[in-house]
């Protein structure tokens, strides 16, 4: 296992290596230069060129690379054009926010998703069955941020149950030492300010886990339906094996495999639905972040993120794997 | 089949998992109710008015920088304002200087040396005490500058106004400063600059305290030139003589201040101030409405009304802003003056307010409010006359009019531009009816716009505008058409010369004089058309019974009253 775990790690690199040249040269070839963006209006040309110098925008890209590149490899991704602040430090406060708001989000994807989809195969064509096609419809369908403005329209303004925005009441006098606002409410002990939190991400994660759910509950509807229907199942049940046993071991377990691949390929998603919730929610993550950035054109932001997630990406699709020869042993990973 | 010994276990803990979660979201939706009466409790301290003493605003962005020397953007002046003083302060309600840390001044005849009487029993908020040595310290620490710090965008302000600096002295406007005892301070200019006493209200040149500026290295500005980065003062340290000190600052979530126990002045109701990050315009009015907040700036126009009918404090600022339509004189037609004539006639501007712009709103006829030294009203003013328009145009050698490229952004929101789409569709509907077709080209605001306006010659029509930093006519006029600039193409260096001179003159009196006169050769010249002085709005709850809104966004938020 741990060579195997080795080994996709080695490969990770060349697949950087590639992805960091791409990006340096996309980046560089947007429209529009930052000088303008960081100047504003008042900018007079001799401020721009300027800046260009100053920063570096003006050499032979080559060098530019190799800058970047040496910069990196020791660790150093930069200051952000917009902030002024290192990259990773900017990163590090605000990852927590959004791996609370994906935990709350996938929380409610496969904690309704999947015994909806088992529901909906194990009353096949009934209304449970019915009911759960369209709401999955709707579910993919209707944009994470119109839904977002309508559940906050609703629940916040309308009725005032939940908080509009951000992750925290900001009359609320909490200590934050690790930035993931739950666990920091918890572990101070101020139960207030936790509670606070857990609020503050209930708005959000229902948004973000809205679209993983239409998809968790489709998936394993099919894959449930495909099971229940297979020849070891109708074996078992001849057998006079309890209906009980058959359904939790037999078809349960089998159909996960599709799920869970599922829930991985979801995991990334939820990312990039999380600029448009974070925005929405005035949610201080780095879906947010980044939208700024792009908008910014802040390019150390721009590749140490875009880095940043294909490392992610890596690790989620091995974890993934290797839960596969967890649940199902036939899989072996290689 | 080997997985039949944890299947039931896997399948019992499966269903508990999900009994779980449910079990956990109910509870949640129960239990919703308790986040709203939080809010109250935070009630002041002071024996008087019960009144909930944290007031809380929402800023569209983090500061770039809690030193205000390396800021220029208006969310860092607003948190400025809060923590810092200056020797000059700002009139309440208009944009006109008055003595704040300095008590008085006075200028020497040759305009080259101001005395400031400063203020007794000032002391910054680390108990350093406020004196003419700190007045020094300050205008020395912006002087000797280098490297990286000398950066336009580091340094704005300075830049901008002070031109120079030590290592390279032959630019400069400042020469030294002398302190005459423990209350008394004196600068010298290497050259007149009329505008010195009112660019000291701007922020950027509010006084700090030496000790703190030592203590966190504020000058040290990041290890190179490719990674300018924010000093420890700059991130969590600023001290200041302002009325709120400064707490807090989660970055991308709020900023939050106290009073200072030891200020000088009036301290106000309020004791905590917490500055909301909340980018997005429209989750700004919705915090407003769910109560998370006490007020935003830059209320969209469309929702002035709909405030106002909820209940809301909808106020605002005096106008101190332009909006206008530039022309790119490279384009043939417009480098025409019989063809910027007829444009100048064709447009209703009256209308254009009414129909586009914020109550309060004020039709512009020259490129400078009417507060603002040198203001004229002899200048042309070119009332609305559609024929006459047509009668140009048709002198011009265009009687069946022509077509002509119009630039404008979008999705943006200025404070002298909040609805630059449907200024652009009023304004093409105007140009229309005397027979000129505008092709729509729409750019987004940052960095696309400005750039293709401001960087290229890409461009025909286009809109754009400002808002006065201080009270000063070079800050209006000397910046759109001081040089020739990509923006509007045209080389005139007699207003050129013109505006150079009356920059540099050291009598008040005789540069509103020139100015009077550059105003009315502008308007005969028409380099751009002056369209309008929008009047920006804040929006506050019911609660905020008194808020100082400035023309020159110099809110001091001692200053709020409240009522609960």
């Amino acid at each position: 296992m741990l060579r195997v775990i080795g080994k996709r790690i080695a490969l990770l690199i060349p697949t950087l290596f590639g992805l960091s040249v791409l990006l340096f040269l996309w980046v560089r070839s947007l429209p529009g230069g930052p000088a303008t963006a960081l100047l504003g209006e008042k900018a007079t040309p001799e401020a721009i060129a300027r800046v260009n110098e100053l920063y570096g925008f003006d050499r032979p890209l080559l060098v530019q690379y190799f800058t970047y590149m040496g910069k990196l490899l020791r660790g150093d991704f930069g200051v952000s054009i917009n902030t002024g602040r290192p990259v990773l430090e900017e990163f590090a406060t605000r990852f927590p926010a959004t791996v609370e708001l994906t935990i709350v989000a996938l929380i409610f994807a496969i904690g309704v998703g999947v015994p909806l989809g088992y529901a909906a195969a194990r009353h096949y064509g009934r209304f449970v069955d019915h009911s759960s096609v369209v709401l999955s419809l709707i579910g993919i369908t209707v944009p994470v941020f119109f839904l977002a403005f309508i559940l906050k329209y609703l629940f916040a303004i309308q009725w005032s149950i939940l908080p509009p925005d951000g992750r925290q009441n900001p009359r609320i006098d909490a200590t934050h030492f690790t930035d993931f606002y739950v666990l920091d409410g918890i572990l101070t002990g101020e139960w207030d300010a936790a509670w606070d939190a857990v609020l503050h991400l209930i708005l959000p994660g229902l948004a973000l886990g809205t679209i993983p759910l239409a998809i968790i509950v489709r998936i394993t509807r099919a894959s449930v339906l495909e099971v229940q229907n297979a020849d070891y199942v109708r074996t078992a049940r001849a057998k006079g094996l309890m209906e009980r046993t058959i359904r939790g071991s037999f078809i349960l377990r089998n159909a996960m495999l599709p799920v869970v691949t599922t829930i991985g390929l979801q995991l990334g998603l939820l990312i990039s639905g999380a600029v448009l919730t974070e925005t929405v929610f005035a949610f201080n993550g780095i879906g947010r972040f980044l939208r700024d950035a792009i908008f910014g054109l802040d390019y150390p932001v721009l590749q140490g993120f875009i880095i940043f997630i294909a490392i992610l990406y890596a690790l989620i699709n091995l974890i993934v794997d290797l839960s596969y020869s967890v649940i199902d042993p036939r899989v072996r990973v290689q | 089949m080997s997985n039949k010994g944890t299947s039931v276990r896997g399948a019992g803990f499966a269903r508990k998992r999900a009994a779980l979660t449910a079990g956990l979201s109910i509870t949640a939706l129960l239990l919703t109710g308790c986040v709203q009466s939080q809010r109250e409790e935070n009630t002041g301290t002071e024996g008087e008015a019960a009144v909930d003493s944290t007031f809380v605003f929402a800023a569209s962005a983090d500061p770039k920088s809690l030193d205000p020397a390396f800021a220029s953007d208006g969310e860092s002046f607003r948190v400025s304002r809060q923590i810092f003083e200056g020797l000059v302060g700002v009139k309440e309600g208009t944009p006109d200087p008055e003595p704040l840390l300095a008590e008085s001044w006075e200028t020497a005849e040759d305009g080259l040396s101001t005395t400031f009487k400063l203020k007794e029993g000032v002391k910054f908020h680390d108990g350093t005490d406020f004196n003419a040595d700190a007045v020094c310290f300050n205008f020395d620490r912006w002087y000797n500058w280098t490297g990286l710090q000398q950066a336009p965008t580091v340094s704005t302000y300075y830049n901008d106004l002070f031109h120079g600096f030590a290592d390279k002295p032959e630019n400069a406007v400042y020469e030294s400063c002398e302190a005459n005892g423990d209350n008394e301070v004196t600068v010298n200019l290497a050259r007149p600059f009329a505008g010195f006493v009112p660019s000291l209200s701007l922020p950027a040149f509010s006084m700090q305290s030496p000790t703190a500026l030592e203590q966190y290295k504020a000058d040290e500005i990041g290890g190179s030139a490719e990674s300018p980065k924010q000093s420890e003062y700059a991130t969590g340290h600023p001290v200041g003589t302002g009325p709120f000190k400064f707490d807090s600052w989660d970055v991308g979530q709020q900023v939050e201040l106290s009073i200072f126990e030891d200020y000088w002045g009036e301290k106000g109701q309020i004791t905590n101030t917490i500055f909301r990050i909340i980018d997005d315009p429209q989750a700004r009015r919705q915090a407003l409405e769910a109560g998370t907040i006490d007020g935003y700036d830059l209320v969209a126009p469309a929702d002035i009304q709909s405030l106002k009918d909820a209940g809301y404090n909808v106020v605002a600022r005096d106008p101190f802003t332009i909006l206008y339509l530039g022309f790119n004189h490279k384009v043939e037609q417009l480098a025409n003056p019989k063809v910027r004539e007829a444009i100048a006639y064709a447009i209703d501007k009256q209308a254009l307010v009414d129909q586009t712009l914020p109550e309060g709103t004020k039709v512009a006829t020259q490129f400078i409010p009417d507060v603002v030294d040198g203001y004229s009203e002899d200048v042309e003013t070119y009332d609305f006359d559609p024929e006459k328009a047509k009668e140009l145009l048709a002198e011009a050698g265009y009687p069946d009019g022509f077509e002509i490229q119009f630039n404008y952004p979008t999705n943006v929101s200025r404070p002298y531009m909040p609805t630059p789409e449907q200024v652009f569709t009023n304004l093409q509907a105007q140009l229309a009816d005397v027979g000129i077709t505008v092709t729509p080209a729409p750019a987004a605001w940052s960095p696309d716009y400005l750039d293709q306006v401001q960087g290229t010659e890409d461009h025909g029509l286009h809109l754009l505008g400002w808002t006065g930093d201080y009270n000063d006519t070079d800050n209006f006029v000397g910046v759109f058409f001081g040089q020739e600039k990509p923006e509007f193409g045209f080389n005139n260096p007699e207003l050129f010369a013109a505006l150079s001179e009356a920059r540099g003159m050291s009598d008040r009196d005789e540069q509103t004089k020139a100015y009077e006169e550059i105003n009315k050769q502008i308007s005969e010249f028409i380099p751009a058309i002056p369209l309008a002085h929008p009047a920006p709005s804040l929006a506050f709850n019911e609660r905020v019974t008194s808020y100082p809104a400035s023309p020159v966004n110099d809110e001091v938020f001692n200053n709020i009253e409240l009522s609960k």
